[in-house]
């Protein structure tokens, strides 16, 4: 039994075929990459797994669950998190709000609990503050806690995102070009850690992204894409190698 | 300066942050509590108008500042507490197997007239989920205008143009709705107000409502239901200014559709922006900003050339070139100009002038949206 389930997913929009028939599984427990040229649809493939999109064709299965039709905000609670390609926080809030946020699937309260702030209501964001310092331990990011998000650097604003993301618990992670802006050093914590959020966690990873050093360092299965099309599959090395793969990014 | 390290998780949750709090914002209390006893009743009438329109402008700031979501008609739902109000304590509503029209008491009607803001909130709030910006703002435009044209053709209930005459209220011999019981009335409700505001901003609810305004797409991949937030939002605000509203209909005694035109609208919408955007501490300003400028302007006419003076159409002028200097001087409006005097004294004398400049958002996806 798959821990995730793509079966033939494609996506139109008007004439164009984003995603064309894209058939992937993941195993859960394991670091699993998309990769391909742009515009070969691999964020679409995020956009339709978080639901912001509804595929033209096809299904997908989670946990054993039919998530083809399932309301993007409940997606959260199923235990999938995303992060987006060019970081999508709450500007105007700090640190510590943005990942309350991330909290907000697993918050059970009525308005009028929230209005009177009632004990219970004090005790389950108490409760709630303790996951959130999990992670802010676990990401190294004591430091910032207070900080607005306007007044942070690209490089931790990246990190913020892969925090709150955290703070949802999923079981199932989407990194959207994990290192895109980062400068080495950064990209090399960020491989460190998603190394420790597969390994220490036992969240899988399902990520999108460019720079193949990364990808070799983290990767257990790579996809490739083209024009919406799958077009190689298998081990990093193997699709390195693949004769098709060096023609879709090179030519020939 | 003071700086603050935190070593218990209540200490984030809790509204007063510091031991300074108690003492500003205790002695602000004091100061409004103690008022009526040393101002004459002019001035005592003219606070009371300040509460009522300050819970206005909290109800607008929650949807407005905080979710987002900018409202050109609120005035409506401003109105429609107002004529809740008046309706049911003064001219009564018939009911089954009474004889006579029911009068209810205040304590009855005021929430009454806050829940039919809050349902008019949610009428308006369901069908335009989906519009943002400026659509949403000609959306809830149109809606206030509806509003208006409603109070003025329904007239078995609402009298129309001639007006609706609000009964003032007692408790045995007092009258509540003038002087100091009415301004402690208001004092109180607002308090009250802005309480249950921080409460619902420090709660998850609050944190999603700001986490839909800046970022709907990311809000929703966090678990926010979108439909479900925005419309608690649109009802709370709703239900606040028609709290407001109800208490408006007994400070003016006298209702008529002109008291709830889009003029009214637009007044709100500069209060919380003049006030400072995002902030409840902005809607208090703005309230008092959006009350002291018309009398200002009326002293101001005095000194100027009877040219200019007289001139027609003089004071929506000024309103809109202030507002149009805020938006591009002080974004934060009031508020934010507060905040750096303060910070000008805490840090003094090494007040940098860069602390408060904000970095341009990078990249932002706009495909999403």
């Amino acid at each position: 039994m798959s821990f995730f389930k793509a079966e033939n997913l494609a996506i139109n929009f008007g004439g164009v075929k984003a995603v064309d028939g894209v058939n992937f599984e993941i195993k859960k427990g394991e670091c699993f990459t998309i990769i391909g040229p742009n515009g070969a649809g691999k964020t679409t493939i995020f956009n339709l797994i978080s639901r912001i999109y509804d595929s033209t064709e096809g299904t997908m299965t989670f946990d054993g669950q039919d998530i083809t039709k399932v309301p993007p905000h409940a997606i959260a609670s199923l235990g999938i998190a995303r992060t987006f390609q060019n970081i999508e926080l709450f500007e105007h809030a700090s640190v510590l709000q943005n990942l309350l946020v991330g909290r907000h699937c697993h918050s059970r309260t009525n308005l009028f609990s929230e209005l009177a702030f009632t004990p219970s209501m004090r005790k389950a964001e108490i409760a709630h503050r303790e996951k959130v310092e999990e992670v802010i331990d676990f990401l190294d990011l004591q430091h910032y806690r207070e900080s607005l998000i306007t007044n942070l650097p690209y490089g931790v604003r990246k990190v913020v995102e892969l925090g709150r993301a955290l703070c949802t618990e999923p079981k199932l992670i989407l990194l959207d070009e994990p290192s895109s802006g980062l400068n080495v050093e950064e990209t090399q914590d960020m491989s460190f850690w998603i190394d420790d959020i597969k390994k220490d966690l036992g969240i899988t990873v399902l990520m999108v992204e460019h720079d193949m050093g990364l990808v070799s360092e983290v990767s257990d299965q790579v996809l490739v894409l083209n024009y919406g099309r799958m077009l190689a599959f298998g081990s990093p090395q193997d699709v390195q190698n693949d004769p098709e793969v060096i023609k879709a990014y090179l030519g020939e | 300066m003071r700086f603050l390290f935190k070593t218990d998780y209540n200490q984030d949750i809790r509204i007063a942050k510091h031991s300074g709090y108690y003492w500003s914002y205790g002695l602000l209390l004091l100061i409004v509590v103690a008022a009526p006893y040393f101002l004459e009743g002019y001035y005592i009438g003219q606070m009371t108008q300040l509460f009522i329109i300050a819970m206005a402008g909290v109800g607008l700031m929650l949807l407005a500042g905080y979710t987002g979501l900018v409202s050109l008609g609120h005035a409506a739902f401003f109105g429609i507490g107002a004529y809740t109000e008046a309706v049911l304590t003064s001219n009564g509503v018939p009911l089954p197997f009474m004889e006579e029209p029911v009068i209810f008491p205040f304590v009855i009607s005021m929430p009454l007239a806050a829940i039919f803001a809050a349902l008019a909130g949610v009428v308006i709030g369901i069908p335009v989920l989906r519009l943002t910006g400026i659509y949403l703002a000609i959306a809830t435009f149109a809606f206030a205008l509806i509003i208006e044209e409603i109070l003025s053709r329904w007239e078995s209930v609402t009298n129309g143009y001639t007006g609706l005459l609000v009964e003032s209220l007692y408790i045995g011999d007092t009258e509540l709705t003038d002087g100091a019981p009415f301004y402690f009335l208001c004092l109180g409700l607002l308090v009250l107000v802005i309480l249950m505001s921080i409460n619902l901003l420090r709660s998850p609810t609050g944190r999603a409502m700001m986490a839909i305004r800046d970022s709907e797409v990311s809000a929703q991949s966090m678990g926010v239901n979108l439909a479900r937030v925005k419309t608690t939002a649109f009802a709370l605000s709703a239900g606040i200014t028609g709290l407001a509203g109800a208490l408006f209909a007994h400070k003016l005694g006298f209702l008529s559709p002109e008291s709830f035109t889009v003029f009214q609208s637009l007044e709100l919408l500069v209060l919380v922006v003049v006030g400072g955007i995002g902030s409840l501490h902005g809607a208090i300003f703005g309230a008092m900003f959006v009350l002291a400028l018309p009398q200002g302007l009326a002293i101001l006419k005095d000194y100027l050339p009877t040219a200019i003076a007289e001139t027609p159409g003089m004071e929506p002028f000024i309103f809109g070139f202030i507002l149009v200097l805020v938006i591009i001087f002080e974004p934060y409006g009031i508020y934010g100009r507060w905040l750096k005097i303060k910070h000008y004294f805490q840090m003094f004398p090494v007040y940098k002038k860069a602390t408060f400049k904000r970095q341009k958002a990078y990249m932002k996806s706009e495909r999403l949206k």
